[in-house]
């Protein structure tokens, strides 16, 4: 049987794509759509006192004024994460559709809707808003202290959670003698997504009910969201996702889908579209949450971790979105990457006057692993050790499991992926040939490893399911609710579905659009979730439909069940491989008897009670320019163990991917805030820096592959493992060139210069 | 108050090689006419600033964003969008397949941007070094692939075009 699964096969959706055919969400839109334009606070802080509207619905082209005053009493959470039957559970409802209490610099106050851009544009800029204006903050410690501008009523001190983690007595394992203190704070910076295709939707309402289409991660989320932000019931909307260009997270949250719902409804069930600019993208959808870590290690002169403290917090920005999750995920890692039996951890998420933080590829690792692991090799350096020996030492042992998730690491992967990483930019000889260099340019060679895991059970529901539908021709179409968003899982499902049915793979279609009223239901793209659990749902669907195909094959051939096989779309007899019939002279026969018509279909839910480990590491080698306070990258290697690869073209495509943010995180990109009025300074794609083509070395992409033995399919999470140690592999590669331990990313001149100043390498 | 005024001129050009005219808003972009007025919906909005090169599109052989680029400038020009590339019966230009081949598409939004920008660069019909397309190339911004296929991708039908092996790595 030919098998499709770890094959490099062309992704399903490449033609439609390379040819510009793929519809998108705008693409969609009718051109007689209203616009739907946002006023945005110009403060970070305060309340809407009164909004003038006369002068914008003045303009000829604006049909509706909409403002904070208008919206229903419907406060409603927007995370994407599966609702909680249990009120305790439940995400933090925290929003309305428009804002008087206006929390940061771009909150949500007012719409107009009109004919056309101009006109609305127009009418948001004659709206006159009146401001009684507040006190903000924006720094995240700040925000906790006593006095600090009061964020949401309900949360004192602004802290929106605080959870720890306990184990041992840390305090008296800290007293024992001869221990080395390594202490050390970290920061990260406020990021965003940066997806090309910037969120917009558009929605109408049909016989009765709201019809949203939007670029969205998540539909069948979002179609909740919408019911709840409207105070409508959730059969009332239907969600519709099309191809979308770039998530990474952004779109795991509802963003303006319930507004622009509410809007159609509020003039007439009429099209509306409602589309981000860049600028507004950037500051009114998500950011990733900037978090400062505090670690403190009491060591052993010979690598032996005996105490450690953790503390983050976690800058929330002004709403809950995600919530407390995103820094619990990142603490969760702590103890577990480097197990220690004394340990203190504490993170707290803090609401700020900046835009709210959601998810974004890596859920909180990417900060943790940054602090963890240029903790690692400040503890090194401390120490006299190699940050190799380190590891390889103290990394979490093969057989290690965690009591909660009950993940397992089954296979010896982090010496396995270090091994591989340190061959392919010959890192030990490096390392020791770049130690105490002098002069302007020095060279440097670092490491970091990463934790991540897969899916959210057991934090949260893990189901998912699948529809396969078998034409007359013996092709099929298969649906999920899990969404492509350039990730390739469309394809990746297609080979998973070719092989577990038993059909070729040119005879399986994906149905790559989710519609609620139509597609089963998956929670959709987040966590790295999809190829793992949407694995579970094909493959019981699959034997579901084998099961079906294989009884009609029965009725057809009176051949036993146990004696019959359907391998690459034909009725095999088992017994002497005889081809009886192929799949389509089955399903031909099948729909149309006169004796006995079947459709023949198969549909399954799979929950899934498992979870897996997805563990790798980055290496980078450097060259720091120390008057210039440059680094220029010139080498970089990620190395993944996600278990067996569905299809190792598009596994590589999504490291390089993942590489190429790591790189921005830990060498340019930050979103930054005027410290006098909160308004964003950088919200656009010239002065907010992403990496370009330009900024990259080649990235090299490698695996290990330890078949994941709780999958179907062998495999575990990719999607987001690849953003999670580029960062901190850059910032250690930096200290192997100039024995300068950088406290942040990222890393640019203006953090250079300071470092090398203070350590006297530069003087003015 | 703004009077809500509309002028509109007509504007003659040639459209993936067919002679095409309309009338259009003298304030419309090229992206916006090319998007409402032909429904060429390859050219992508993502930043409508000249910053991200998602609505790239070729003027008179040479590459331009067009989001900042007037829809009446392009009265007598010939402009290529990437519905042009095709051939009559779907069949894929080199360079598109290449971008198949390579897996240098993941969420495609960016894809027709950077195609018609390699077409740019293979119609000069020159040898450039890898550093060399990375600069070619670098107006445009991808968050999905870290740009490393969509070299391969460039790179291999240049030499392919220019009857060269491509050498090693």
């Amino acid at each position: 049987m030919s098998k499709s699964v770890g094959k490099s096969v062309v992704r399903v959706d490449a033609y439609e794509k390379a040819t510009g055919r793929a519809k998108y969400t705008d693409d969609l839109c009718d051109r007689s759509a209203l616009v739907v334009k946002i006023c945005h606070s110009t403060i970070a802080h305060g309340f809407v006192k009164s909004i003038d509207t006369t002068q914008a619905e003045a303009i000829p082209g604006v049909v509706r004024v909409l403002t904070c005053f208008d919206v229903p009493d419907h406060p409603f959470p927007t995370a994407g994460h599966p609702w909680s039957t249990d009120p305790h559970h439940q995400d933090v409802a925290d929003r309305m559709l428009l804002n008087r209490h206006v929390r940061y610099y771009g909150d949500e106050v007012a719409v107009v809707i009109a004919e056309d851009e101009v006109a609305a544009v127009q009418g948001v800029r004659a709206l006159k808003v009146e401001y009684e204006e507040l006190p903000f903050v924006l720094d995240v410690q700040k925000a906790m202290e006593e006095g600090a501008p009061q964020i949401h009523e309900e949360y004192p001190q602004n802290i929106l959670a605080h959870t720890d983690i306990r184990r041992g007595d840390y305090a008296k394992a800290s007293q024992e003698p001869g221990l080395i203190k390594v202490e050390g704070w970290y920061d990260t910076p406020t990021v965003q997504h940066c997806h090309i295709e910037n969120h917009g939707c558009f929605a109408y309402m049909e016989a009765g009910r709201v019809v949203v289409v939007s670029s969205t991660q998540i539909p069948h989320i979002v179609r909740r969201v919408v019911g709840q932000a409207l105070g409508i019931p959730w059969g009332k909307v239907r969600l519709i996702k099309p191809y979308i260009g770039g998530g990474f997270g952004n779109k795991q949250d509802a963003l303006y889908e319930p507004l622009c719902a509410w809007c159609s409804t509020m003039v007439g069930g009429r099209l509306v579209k409602l589309e981000c600019t860049r600028e507004e993208t950037f500051v009114s959808n998500r950011v990733r949450h900037a978090i400062r870590t505090h670690i403190i290690s009491w060591v052993r002169p010979d690598g032996t971790l005996v105490a450690r403290k953790f503390e983050a917090f976690s800058n929330q920005g002004a709403y809950a979105s995600h919530g407390h999750g995103v820094v619990a995920k990142g603490m969760g890692a702590f103890p577990q990457l480097y197990p220690c039996d004394n340990l203190e951890c504490d993170c707290w998420s803090v609401f700020t006057n900046r835009p709210a933080a959601g998810a974004m590829r890596g859920y909180g690792i990417p900060q943790a692993m940054f602090a963890g692991e240029s903790h690692i090799d400040d503890i090194c350096k401390a120490i006299g050790m190699t940050p190799l020996e380190f590891r390889r030492k103290n990394l979490m042992p093969v057989g290690y499991t965690d009591g909660f998730s009950k993940n397992e690491l089954y296979s010896d992967t982090f010496n396995q992926c270090m091994d591989k990483g340190m061959a392919a930019i010959d890192y030990q000889r490096k390392f020791e040939a770049y130690r105490n260099q002098t002069g302007p340019i020095r060279r440097g060679v670092g490491l970091a490893v990463f934790w991540y895991n897969t899916a959210v059970w057991p934090i949260s529901l893990e189901s998912s399911s699948c529809r396969m539908v078998v034409n007359q021709d013996g092709s099929l179409q298969f649906q999920t609710g899990e969404t492509e968003i350039g990730q390739g899982c469309d394809t990746a499902y297609s080979q998973m579905v070719a092989d577990a049915v038993g059909v070729p793979l040119s005879d399986v279609h994906v149905v790559s659009t989710q519609d609620t009223d139509v597609t089963p239901y998956g929670t959709g793209a987040y966590a790295s979730r999809q190829t793992y659990i949407g694995g579970f749902s094909i493959m019981q669907t699959a034997i579901a439909l084998r099961e079906r195909i294989l009884n009609i094959a029965h009725e057809q051939t009176r051949m036993p069940v146990s004696n019959l096989d359907l391998v690459d779309g034909q009725i095999i007899r088992k017994s002497d491989g005889r081809v009886l019939k192929s799949l389509g002279d089955l399903a031909m026969e099948s729909l149309y008897s006169l004796e006995h018509s079947q459709h023949i279909t198969a549909e399954t839910t799979a929950q899934i009670k498992s979870n897996a480990y997805s563990f790798g590491c980055s290496f980078a080698e450097v060259e720091v320019d120390i008057p210039m306070c440059k680094v220029k990258l010139l080498n970089i290697v990620n190395v993944h163990d996600c278990g067996t690869l569905i299809n190792p073209a598009l596994a590589e495509a999504q490291v390089h991917g993942g590489m190429s943010m790591a790189i921005g995180y830990g060498l340019s990109e930050e979103l930054k805030f005027d410290e006098k009025t909160g308004k964003p300074l950088n919200n656009n794609l010239l002065d907010y820096k992403l990496s370009t083509f330009m900024d990259h070395p080649t990235l090299q992409a490698a695996f290990v592959e330890n078949a994941e033995p709780t999958s179907p399919y062998g495999t575990k999470a990719l999607g987001e493992p690849p953003a999670c140690s580029g960062a901190p592999a850059i910032r250690n590669a930096i200290l192997n060139a100039t024995g300068m331990a950088i406290d942040c990313c990222p890393i640019t001149p203006h953090v250079l210069y300071r470092k090398f100043k203070e350590a006297g390498l530069i003087t003015d | 108050m703004e009077k809500h005024v509309i002028q509109y001129e007509t504007v003659r050009f040639n459209l993936n090689g067919k002679d095409v005219e309309r009338t259009v808003d003298v304030r419309a972009s090229l992206t916006d006419m090319l998007r409402n007025d032909f429904r060429m919906t390859s050219v992508k909005k993502g930043c409508e600033v000249g910053e991200c090169g998602a609505c790239n599109v070729l003027i008179d052989g040479e590459a331009f964003n067009s989001c900042i680029y007037l829809a009446v400038w392009a009265n007598g020009k010939h402009i290529r969008t990437l519905e042009g590339l095709l051939g009559p019966n779907g069949e894929l230009s080199d360079i598109q397949q290449a971008f198949v081949d390579e897996a240098a598409i993941q969420c495609g939004f960016c894809t027709p941007g950077f195609i018609l920008t390699a077409v740019e660069i293979l119609e000069s019909g020159k040898e450039y070094t890898d550093d060399e397309l990375r600069k070619l190339l670098s107006g445009h911004l991808c968050r999905c692939t870290g740009y490393e296929n969509i070299l391969r991708a460039v790179k291999k039908t240049m030499y392919r075009r220019l009857g060269k092996p491509m050498p090693e790595q």
